[in-house]
């Protein structure tokens, strides 16, 4: 198929129909001329030669100019489908969605668990669909978080700012290592790197859905450090096989890994300002009143929860 | 053929039987007549459309009327008033934390677009317009799950009502997500139906999290 070619065809730039811009301009001429004879001849005979019926100039001139409108059209349209089907085509992305369940289900868990043989080079699955749905619960989970702390967003929205955070997140610092990686020769692609990335944020959806509904800072750095560590060292292990040099490995994976880790725990600090009130007072007695309560879910599950792991903890 | 070569047809026999074939009427009249009925049947027919497909929704059956004749007014009735039921507060009040019309607007278009592009990456039969239609009019339930918060949170806001309102939102989100399945994952190749019904599950979520989270200022 010869439709989705990425180079311009050059005969397409020159679309005169045929003739040469000097012999347009000449008949132009030529016609202009010609009507100013028959103005002075008179208008009796201009009634009938309105209608085109005969081929005097008027008629060759609206013969002329419905023909160039229609090779115009039919330019325009070849140029408009071609560059449809060149930039709009989905079939590009299809070979990336190309997976099973069972496929997404064995990566899944194989993003927590680090490799041991960094001497050779890991197979990278690069594949998009796994890390797109991660992305995208990523978001309802800081969406979820957002809500729960109380943040209010003055000018944007909070769908908004969560779905920029994570997607930014994504292309961004994947197109900052691959770069990176250019710079310091690993092997590899620019897909694969986001295949990989998208893969390390299931650690950041598991550490963010267990510590936004049961808020306690020691339970939140023990799971960032183990399952965020665990991800993290994942995707350090596959990049050190991948590139040569002791000092492009370290630049490479400590940029990855510092990067990862504090997004991590900006996810976690960032949206969690008000709910340290309900935590330093819940060590008395009786529960205060929760002045900017604008959910209620907050005060209820919350306490609830935490007043459950806290009795589980000292019956332990 | 080899068998038919000594079929013969005695001669007495009259064959007979009816040479023209009954056309279906496609007078050139008839595509036009549509313009020169009144606008109460035109509005009439749109309207018992909409509500044949919300039937479909509410008890969904496998019958293909949502993907055969789809469109999308009932989606952009449901997304809008889902969308006014769903403000929180006036613009300028300091505590501004309901979502916004934009918001739910788009939360609801652009994830629905996102969720048939990604059935058709995967592989999917379904047209574009179709999995839009079909996404859209799944959102009945929760609808129908906001107006009874909304009923509820007039009586009180304390912990019953709020238990109510769960009960409420999370069976409407599981119909929600139920029907949706039951008409686009027939379009997906069976060892995928998986992966499509996370998407739309997702969706629901979110929007099922909007209506429970939503109390009025």
């Amino acid at each position: 198929q010869g439709g989705g070619s990425a180079v311009i065809d050059m005969e397409n730039m020159d679309d005169t129909s045929g003739s040469s811009f000097e012999d347009m301009g000449e008949m132009h001429q030529r016609m202009k001329e010609e009507e100013e004879e028959e103005e002075v001849e008179g208008e009796a005979g201009a009634a009938e030669e309105e209608d085109g019926e005969f081929l005097g100039m008027k008629g060759l001139r609206g013969q002329l100019g419905r023909q160039v409108a229609d090779q115009m059209w039919q330019v325009g349209k070849r140029q408009a489908s071609r560059a449809f089907s060149l930039y709009a085509n989905i079939d590009i992305l299809r070979p990336y969605f190309d997976v099973e369940p069972v496929q997404v289900r064995a990566r899944l868990l194989e993003s927590m668990i680090p490799v041991k043989m960094i001497n050779f080079p890991q197979k990278i699955a690069g594949e998009l669909y796994g890390p797109l749905m991660l992305v995208f619960t990523l978001v309802a989970i800081l969406l979820h978080g957002m809500k729960t702390s109380d943040t209010i967003i003055r000018e944007g929205t909070l769908m908004g700012t969560a779905i920029g955070t994570c997607f930014g997140y994504w292309l961004g610092v994947s197109s900052f290592i691959y770069f990176l990686a250019y710079l310091c020769n690993a092997q590899i692609t620019m897909v694969q790197m986001l295949s990989l990335l998208g893969y390390g944020l299931f650690g950041h959806c598991i550490t963010l859905f267990v510590t936004y509904n049961i808020h306690f800072h020691s339970l939140f750095y023990i799971f960032w450090l183990c399952v965020g560590g665990l991800s993290t060292l994942r995707m350090v292990a596959v990049l050190v096989s991948r590139t040569v040099g002791h000092t492009q490995r370290l630049i490479l994976c400590g940029t990855l890994a510092a990067l990862h880790m504090l997004f991590l725990l900006y996810l976690h600090f960032a949206y969690h300002k008000v709910v340290e009130g309900i935590l330093d007072t819940l060590e008395g007695p009786n529960m205060p009143p929760f002045q900017r309560v604008a959910r209620d879910i907050p005060v209820v599950s919350s306490a609830v929860l935490n007043t459950t792991v806290k009795a589980i903890a000292l019956t332990l | 053929f080899a068998g038919l070569a000594d079929v013969s047809i005695s001669e007495d026999i009259p064959v007979e039987g009816e040479i023209t074939v009954p056309v279906g009427s496609h007078s050139p009249d008839e595509d036009f007549s549509t313009l020169d009925e009144p606008v109460r049947d035109t509005i009439l027919r749109d309207l018992k459309a909409v509500g044949k497909k919300f039937i479909h929704v509410m008890y969904p059956k496998k019958s293909s009327a949502l993907l055969r004749d789809w469109d999308l007014w009932g989606p952009l009735v449901l997304c809008v008033s889902l969308a006014l039921m769903l403000q929180g507060g006036s613009a300028d009040s300091k505590d501004d934390g309901g979502p916004q019309f934009a918001e739910v607007f788009v939360v609801i278009w652009f994830g629905a677009v996102v969720i048939t592009l990604n059935s058709k990456l995967l592989g999917g039969t379904i047209s574009f317009f179709q999995s839009l239609c079909v996404l859209g009019y799944c959102v009945l339930p929760l609808t129908v799950a906001m107006l009874v918060c909304r009923l509820v949170l007039l009586a009180g806001a304390g912990t019953v009502s709020f238990i109510v309102r769960l009960i409420v939102v999370v069976a409407m989100f599981g119909w929600s997500t139920l029907a949706s399945t039951a008409f686009l994952a027939d379009s997906q190749p069976p060892n995928r139906k998986a992966l499509v019904v996370y998407p739309i599950f997702l969706f629901y979520f979110v929007i099922s999290w909007m209506i429970l989270t939503f109390t009025p200022q």
